[in-house]
């Protein structure tokens, strides 16, 4: 049986995909079998920030409707063999996505991958409640901002009611909360919630910090997912994360400034 | 005082100013979210009986509902027009 993880956030533009993106691969290298879904129906994006996006034959709902099997809709990665992305559809409606037939593609997946990655789009519409509907565990991406993070809670109050497991009165999903966008010189100079005022007021269990990065937005022009850019700091922090959610034990790192040496201050950035 | 402190206090702590907005945003959020389906409606319907025999305003009734491990209160006040 495969594990179902939903990377869910409420709010638009905080890092699911890229998030998304980085934990399927991150789980596909150390050997885990991975498929990730990209659930933005008419909008997707998946296929652009994994590198794939001239690959997409047909998609989830084809599958869905049954105009395509499973197989022929999943799209190996190229950089890692234990990778394959399932594109949303970029046409149809919404709509489209049911519950049964989401239901029957991720147990179709279920017998032969070890973990599945649902991206969910923004907002709390039927692509967003499906895509955490038969999860198993949730990854609540969240700015240290206040919009952010009053629509994560939101997001809780879902996954806690409206979910399989919540439905069927199951061990309720395992949630996690991934802090990204985070810059410590700005929380110092009290610019910026802390990840300890973000956890106080959520009381999630954090997986991960991801700091404000550059190497994010040249990893999604490339169409490489972050996580392969071994050197840089978003790199790292979501290597950790993966590492922490497989049962590793890892320090939180990225959550103080760095010290820059006189080299560093005199010759800047990364 | 330090000359520092006096450059560093000239700034709003706006990070400490965003916690307690949430602090008090997402406790109210999570008490209403917990609240059964019906308690509008029995708001709506009370006021009415009400409204039978007293003249009370719309917002003379309020209906809390709150969850404290295996109790569960329904808590219901009623504001009285001051007598003329």
């Amino acid at each position: 049986m495969a594990r179902i993880i939903v990377v869910t956030s409420g709010k638009g533009g905080v890092g699911k995909t890229t998030t998304s993106a980085a934990i399927a691969m991150g789980l596909a290298k150390r050997g885990h079998k991975t498929a990730v879904i990209d659930f933005d129906v008419g909008l997707r994006n998946l296929d652009l920030i994994m590198g794939c996006e001239r690959r997409v034959v047909y998609d989830l709902v084809n599958v869905i409707n049954n105009e395509a099997t499973l197989n022929q809709a999943l799209i190996k990665d190229k950089r890692c063999d234990q990778l394959y992305i399932l594109p949303a559809s970029q046409t149809r409606d919404k709509d489209a996505l049911s519950t049964e037939g989401v239901g029957k593609i991720l147990e179709g997946l279920s017998k032969d991958f070890k973990y599945i990655v649902c991206d969910s789009p923004a907002g709390i519409e039927r692509g967003a409640t499906l895509a955490m509907y038969f999860a198993d565990d949730a990854f609540v991406v969240t700015n240290p901002e206040v919009s952010s993070v009053r629509d994560s809670d939101r997001m809780l109050g879902i996954l806690s009611s409206k979910s399989r497991r919540a439905e069927k009165g199951e061990e309720p999903i395992k949630e996690y909360l991934l802090l990204s966008r985070y810059s410590p010189d700005r929380v110092k100079l009290g610019e910026m919630l802390s990840v300890e005022d973000v956890q106080e007021i959520l009381s999630l269990h954090l997986l991960g910090v991801i700091p404000e990065s550059k190497s994010v937005l040249n990893a999604s022009n490339s169409g490489t997912p972050v996580i392969l850019d071994e050197q840089s700091d978003a790199g790292q922090a979501y290597a950790d994360i993966v590492a922490r959610y497989l049962g590793e034990d890892k320090p939180h790192r990225f959550i103080e400034e760095e010290k820059k040496g006189l080299f560093g201050k005199l010759f800047g950035g990364k | 005082m330090s000359l520092l402190d006096y450059f560093r206090s000239s700034k709003p702590n706006t990070a400490s100013l965003a916690k307690e907005r949430l602090q008090i945003l997402v406790a109210h959020e999570r008490a209403s979210r917990n609240q059964p389906s019906y308690l509008p409606q029995l708001q709506q319907e009370l006021l009415a009986v009400i409204r039978k025999y007293i003249n009370v305003g719309q917002d003379a009734i309020t209906v809390n509902f709150e969850q404290d491990g295996n109790q569960e209160t329904l808590e219901l006040n009623i504001v009285l027009p001051d007598e003329k």
